[in-house]
């Protein structure tokens, strides 16, 4: 099987009745760069973590080096030379990166410190990554952290490297250098599989792209030979429009106002400082940011959920500050968070979606009991207007797939007839189809005059979607700007902080970045 | 070739309903087995002992009535304890808030004993559910404002409330007619609650809470909040839920419900308070809460079951002389392997082989078992 490193064959798994790996084949070979690409849901984590270790395959066999193997558990996986890069790091904040590459290996009682560092540095020239040994974990950003995960799988004796979404939660200069690594990997003869639905990254980096569907290989195909909306096609198995509709719409009257806001973390730490912006009717301000940089903070202070320090968010010529959760949904502002896990706030994972409908309507209902009926009414609505594939509306919705959480709960808020509409990250995670569907939803409340909040992760979309940019760095807003006449580095320098076009100066390099990410 | 095998536990993914049964039922089959080599191990037969248990809790009229009598108290304290932990709020403080609740009662029956009796036993009624729920509110204020820990101050309160009432037993409510024995007096019949079919009103109690539990939890508002909160604090803080009061409100009703156990306890069953009022209730009722899932009516079957299976075990020891703590062994092993089930109705079993170069013809890895 010529030089194929790892060769996957007939792969099956199903977890209960859900077959999310169906005969699954990919063949990875020595000095390239693999693109697994796919919807959610189509199976790239599935197969990733079968070859990492972390599941058996049901049937199917795995070959490394054209013998056979059978993983029992990540350690096996990584003696035959896989490492797995999740996208949440697996790093011990308070140790330095020396001692996090060092954890958990088989070492002599004592340690040789010097050898070690040597070889560690040697490694950081070898593959071009760039780490201080004795910096510790909390001190670093969210691309150093990356790249010490990397180091720390090589240091174990990784030769293929599988990167589950790394580009996530870099920003797009942190990418770049992601992608030099990547490149430099190849070059020394080392495979790199890469997991991401983003298509221009693939066409930048990979040399091979392997498509799954459903559970599926679609196809494997070669860089050259294909373009942008031929993977989507092959994607979604349709074909599909890939522009993202800005819809244009007078400026009209300013819908909320945010005065001087400050907020501080239970630890006094200031995470929102002094923030002052307008939202007008009828547009969607985006807000751009590292993760952790205040949107949180900043989403739930709005919605009444977060202590402000200072400041006013004036609503109706009334100050939201001080006011109930209650009061300020009762007033018309609705807060869509989702979360990492795209549960935590909004949903209750265990009810069904009548239970989940319940949860902002019973507060207007009079008297002490529940009347369902109009939550299920409701129910049946949304999943008809927002497609939601469920087998019924007493399904619980964590036993939905993450789409169609997603689609629940921002139904349930659209429904709520919000004025303010503030959305945090709707499509994390979302398939192509349903990102979609979610955009065009967001045009279609802003046509109705709603003044939308809408904090992303992926700049592009920001760009095309949204009439002005906010960018936040560490709780400061350090630019507000027009989306049509500005580019992805020019935010990108202000999400670090390098630039303030609010303040009209420089501060300091992009190398102070790593102060910009600690909270 | 003998391989090294690791067992790895996997959350099963939604475990049906049928499966969900099997399990259970192969949880009783094996807990006979096991409870038969143990009954071997003392020369009976282990199908009699199995007979006179089934006889002892329901084989004739009375014993039936006996069951009934355990099974009130389960019953209602296991519907307080499980709205606290459908909150996710562990209340262990059942045994606590059954005491201060029957000494609340006691109190007034104690010292108003010629009031009418309707309205005594009302006012006994509502004395201990007040009483039972302000002794939870303690530790659920503590929680709601400073965020303690209500395990363990529910559980340090019940040592509070039973050594108050040894206290009263010991001290200041000695009844002097006893000879010196420390008892307190017994109620007057004004203070006891009346029978229905032959068994004190406590079953008619017991049902109707049931169904108002039931009504609570599932169809009103408080209820709802109450389920949310328990299912996430952040949710339910983002839908505007004011969580300081509904946890005050929730835990009040738990408490309260309890509190009236221990009235019916010192009314209808022992005519007087004491320190063995509790029983054990506030524990026990624990884990028949757990088994029935939280659920209202299930906590009604589960509870009666139970407190079978603790009259079937009194029965065989006066059948076939064996020691009391042999027949709470054989009540223990039915236990664990009941509730040991539950791991198995969640988790499924997957044995990996660890080696790397594999025979063709051995069976695929991942066979699940369980």
């Amino acid at each position: 099987m010529e030089n194929n490193y790892i060769s996957m064959k007939n792969i099956n798994k199903s977890f209960g009745k859900v077959v999310a790996n169906k005969n699954i084949n990919l063949a990875v070979r020595m000095g390239e760069i693999h693109a697994l690409l796919g919807e959610n849901g189509a199976g790239k984590s599935t197969l990733m973590n079968m070859l990492s270790g972390v599941y058996t395959p049901d049937s199917g066999s795995i070959f490394v080096k054209g013998k056979e193997v059978r993983f029992a558990s990540p350690k096996d996986a990584i003696e035959a030379g896989i490492g797995m890069i999740y996208q949440h790091f697996k790093l011990i904040e308070v140790l330095t990166a020396k001692e996090n590459i060092i954890l958990g290996q088989k070492n002599s009682f004592f340690l040789n410190q010097k050898e070690l560092s040597e070889k560690i540095r040697e490694m950081s020239v070898r593959f071009g990554l760039d780490i201080d040994p004795d910096k510790k974990v909390y001190n670093m950003s969210v691309g150093e952290k990356q790249t010490l995960e990397i180091l720390k799988v090589l240091y174990r004796g990784a030769e293929i490297l599988i990167l589950d979404e790394p580009t996530a939660v870099l920003t797009p200069q942190e990418t770049e250098k992601l992608f030099k690594i990547m490149n430099r990997m190849k070059e020394e003869g080392c495979a790199v599989v890469f997991i991401t639905h983003k298509m221009n990254e693939v066409m930048e980096v990979a040399d091979r792209i392997t498509v799954l569907r459903k559970g599926e290989t679609v196809r494997t195909v070669e860089k050259e030979t294909t373009n942008p909306k031929h993977l989507t096609e092959l994607m979604m198995g349709c074909p599909v429009d890939l522009s993202i509709k800005r819809i244009e719409t007078e400026k009209s009257k300013v819908a909320m106002e945010v005065r001087n806001l400050s907020a501080l973390n239970s630890e006094g730490v200031k995470v929102l400082k002094d923030m002052n912006f307008n939202i007008y009717s009828g547009e969607i301000l985006g807000v751009a940011g590292i993760a952790g940089s205040g949107q949180k903070e900043l989403c739930e202070a709005i919605a009444g959920l977060y202590p402000v320090k200072q400041g006013e968010i004036i609503f109706e010529e009334e100050n939201l500050v001080g006011k109930s959760p209650a009061d300020i949904i009762a007033k018309g502002i609705s807060l869509s968070f989702i979360p990492e896990d795209r549960l935590g706030m909004g949903l209750v994972a265990s009810m069904d979606i009548v239970n989940n409908m319940v949860l902002k309507l019973y507060q207007r209902q009079k008297g002490i009991f529940i009347n369902r009926k109009p939550a299920e009414q409701k129910s049946v609505e949304i999943i008809e207007r927002l497609s939601i594939q469920t087998p019924g509306i007493k399904h619980p919705v964590r036993m939905l797939s993450g789409g169609n959480i997603q689609k629940v709960l921002l139904g349930r808020e659209l429904d709520s007839k919000p004025q303010v509409l503030i959305t945090a990250y709707p499509v994390r995670g979302l398939d192509v189809n349903s990102c979609y569907t979610i955009y065009d939803l967001l045009n279609e409340e802003k046509q109705k005059g709603v003044a939308v909040l809408y904090i992303g992760e992926d700049l592009d979309v920001l760009l095309e979607l949204c009439d002005r940019i906010m960018v936040v760095c560490a709780g400061e807003i350090t630019g507000i700007v027009d989306a049509r006449n500005i580019t992805k580095e020019e935010i990108g320098l202000m999400m670090v902080g390098a630039v303030n076009t609010l303040q009209k100066k420089e501060v300091g390099g992009y190398d102070n970045a790593g102060n910009c990410t600690s909270d | 070739m003998i391989m090294p095998v690791t067992v790895h536990p996997i959350k099963k993914s939604e475990p049906s309903r049928m499966k969900a049964a099997s399990v259970r039922i192969g949880a009783i089959v094996l807990a006979l087995v096991a409870s038969s080599l143990f009954i071997l191990l003392l020369k009976l037969n282990p199908i009699d002992v199995y007979v006179k248990m089934v006889q002892g809790a329901f084989g004739t009229a009375y014993r039936v009535r006996e069951t009934i009598v355990k099974a009130i108290p389960l019953v209602i304290t296991s519907l307080g304890i499980g709205i606290a932990f459908r909150m996710q709020f562990w209340n262990i403080g059942g045994e606590g808030q059954i005491a201060i609740g029957a000494f609340a009662a006691t109190f007034f029956a104690l010292n108003m004993g010629d009031m009418p009796r309707p309205i005594l036993l009302l006012v006994m009624i509502i004395a201990g559910m007040l009483a039972g729920g302000i002794w939870a509110l303690i530790p659920a204020f503590f929680k709601a404002q400073w965020g303690t820990n209500e395990t363990i101050v529910t559980l340090m309160m019940n040592y509070i409330g039973i050594k108050w009432v040894t206290y009263l037993q010991y001290g200041p409510w000695r009844d002097p007619k006893s000879l010196g024995f420390p008892k307190i007096a017994n109620f007057s019949d004004n203070a006891v609650l009346p029978e229905l079919f032959g068994i004190h009103i406590g079953w008619l109690i017991a049902l109707v809470l049931v169904a108002a539990v039931h009504i609570f939890m599932n169809h009103t508002k408080k209820g709802y909040e109450v389920a949310v909160i328990g299912e996430s604090i952040n949710t339910a803080r983002y839908a505007g839920i004011n969580i300081k009061k509904t946890i005050l409100i929730a835990i009040m009703l738990s408490g309260g419900l309890c509190g009236l156990v221990g009235m019916i306890q010192a009314s209808a069953v022992n005519n007087t308070l004491s320190v063995e009022i509790t029983g054990g209730v506030g524990y026990t009722a624990i884990i028949t809460a757990w088994l029935a899932a939280l659920s209202a009516p299930v906590i009604l079957i589960v509870s009666v079951l139970f407190a079978a299976l603790l009259e079937g075990g009194s029965y065989i020891q006066t059948v076939f002389g064996i020691p009391q703590a042999a027949a709470e062994i054989l009540q223990g092993i039915i236990l664990f392997f009941v509730l040991g089930s539950e791991f198995f109705v969640r988790y499924k079993f997957v044995f990996v082989k660890r080696n790397q170069s594999i025979d063709r013809h051995q069976v695929p890895a991942g066979k699940e078992v369980g």
